[in-house]
């Protein structure tokens, strides 16, 4: 479980409460805790100590805000959740920006970040805002891509507001371009694409939700029209079909035409997804990439287990 | 949609992706409009060797914008030479302001958007829509 608090001092006060669990919604233990200050200083990082283990397991804490997205309209756009946040501190974990500096050095040519299926926009504001923490560069270009096209419109006002915010704290923030209402990568360039974020519908479902072209879902117009298009259009953003994989399984196949000589992706999976047998086909495929586990949450039984892959060209 | 995403866009067809004439997409019917933002001479510099240079003349051209110069500017084109630099220019990029250049490359690729017309492909003819700034590249599924 991941709490998320609108102000450092509910994250201090929560973690010396004698007893967290009970102050902490339904039962179970806290493992991480996402702070989403926004008065805090961006850099700052902090051990949190003196906790009772049995409720949290102390880990280090990067507090970078959370965007904002109160402006997104949930009844048709997925709602920022424990995956979008497993991305987040994935993406902003020491060894990942450790990573990226190293790959994307600063002299060289500004890299291309794509999120595909972006959302609410909450990971590619993110990304983009804190271009200098998470790259050590702030000159970097993001795009998104989704097939919702009211997600699109929420990813480029998401984005607006967190880099608008950055810069009035000082700081410079990564150049968002746009959001392209497409499926997957298929709009870009071969070989364009430098850093890769896919959080897919990864849920196991009988079957895909039914492609419709974007007139359709936008010509609904009377009630019932418009509540089916929402479904349709939430569906798409969870439903993954056979083991919740056949979303991912064409990205991944889009991988070595997408991504430049440098090009990495993280994809985030479940533990229905198998994410053991994905590393092993992306090791052993033609190529010759790498693909490590960078990021999990949840793994206490009963709970949704979730992994974030990094794979890369060697 | 800014023209520097125009950089990174193929048209969606399988059956186009290999082919030369399916980039750049060519704007038609485009209504355009100027969007400020803050420019930043580092991220200029770093995303010149990422453009299709080319590729970015032929666009504004098509789009009746000023032609860019023949060939990809120098990095040291972008500031300004009669700046408080020594002229070695080692630490002449701090000292001196963005040359007319750097500013015009920010206009043309971070300001200028296409509020709404169509991007065509230059191989299939298929036409992308572009409405409220947010270009549509989702295709029926006989086309894909």
């Amino acid at each position: 479980m991941t709490l998320f608090l609108p102000r450092l001092c509910d994250a201090i006060s929560l973690l010396r409460f004698e007893n967290p669990a009970e102050r902490s919604p339904g039962h179970g233990s806290v493992v991480l805790v996402t702070i989403t200050a926004r008065s805090v200083r961006n850099t700052e990082l902090m051990r949190i100590q003196n906790i009772d283990e049995r409720h949290i397991q102390p880990q280090y804490i990067v507090m970078l805000p959370t965007p904002s997205t109160s402006h997104v309209n949930y009844d048709h756009i997925y709602e920022p959740a424990e995956d979008s946040y497993l991305l987040l501190d994935t993406l902003a974990s020491s060894t990942e920006t450790k990573f990226l500096e190293d790959r994307f050095a600063p002299a060289t040519a500004s890299p291309l970040v794509l999120e595909v299926g972006t959302g609410s926009g909450v990971v590619l504001a993110f990304v983009t805002a804190h271009a200098e923490i998470i790259f050590g560069r702030s000159d970097i270009t993001t795009i998104g891509t989704d097939v919702n096209f009211f997600a699109c419109e929420a990813t480029a006002e998401t984005v607006r507001v967190a880099v608008t915010e950055q810069a009035r704290a000082g700081k410079i923030p990564g150049h968002f371009v746009d959001c392209i209402n497409s499926d997957l990568t298929t709009a870009l360039r071969h070989g364009s694409v430098d850093v890769l974020i896919f959080n897919p519908p990864y849920v196991p479902t009988e079957a895909l939700p039914e492609a419709r072209s974007n007139q359709e879902a936008l010509d609904g117009s009377a009630l019932q029209a418009a509540f089916e298009r929402d479904s349709h259009l939430l569906a798409l953003s969870y439903a993954g079909g056979a083991e919740g994989m056949e979303t991912t399984d064409r990205l991944l196949d889009q991988l070595p035409d997408v991504l430049s000589k440098r090009g990495v992706a993280y994809v985030l999976l479940c533990k229905q997804n198998r994410p053991e047998a994905v590393l092993k086909r992306v090791r052993e495929g033609p190529g010759g990439w790498n693909a490590k586990v960078v990021g999990t949450s949840g793994q206490k039984a009963g709970w949704e287990r979730l992994c974030i892959l990094r794979i890369w060209r060697p | 949609m800014k023209l520097l995403t125009l950089n990174f866009l193929t048209c969606a067809r399988k059956s186009c992706k290999s082919s030369p004439a399916a980039f750049p997409l060519h704007p038609k019917d485009a209504e355009l409009e100027q969007v400020e933002t803050e420019m930043n001479a580092v991220f200029l510099r770093n995303i010149l060797p990422r453009l299709e240079w080319e590729a970015m003349r032929s666009i504004t051209t098509e789009l009746g914008l000023p032609n860019l110069p023949a060939e990809t500017p120098a990095s040291e084109d972008l500031v300004e030479k009669d700046g408080n630099g020594d002229g070695d220019g080692k630490d002449d990029e701090a000292a001196a302001g963005p040359s007319q250049i750097a500013r015009d490359l920010h206009a043309l690729l971070m300001e200028t958007c296409i509020a709404s017309g169509k991007l065509v492909c230059g191989n299939c003819g298929h036409e992308y829509a572009v409405k409220e700034g947010i270009a549509n590249f989702l295709l029926p599924s006989h086309m894909v």
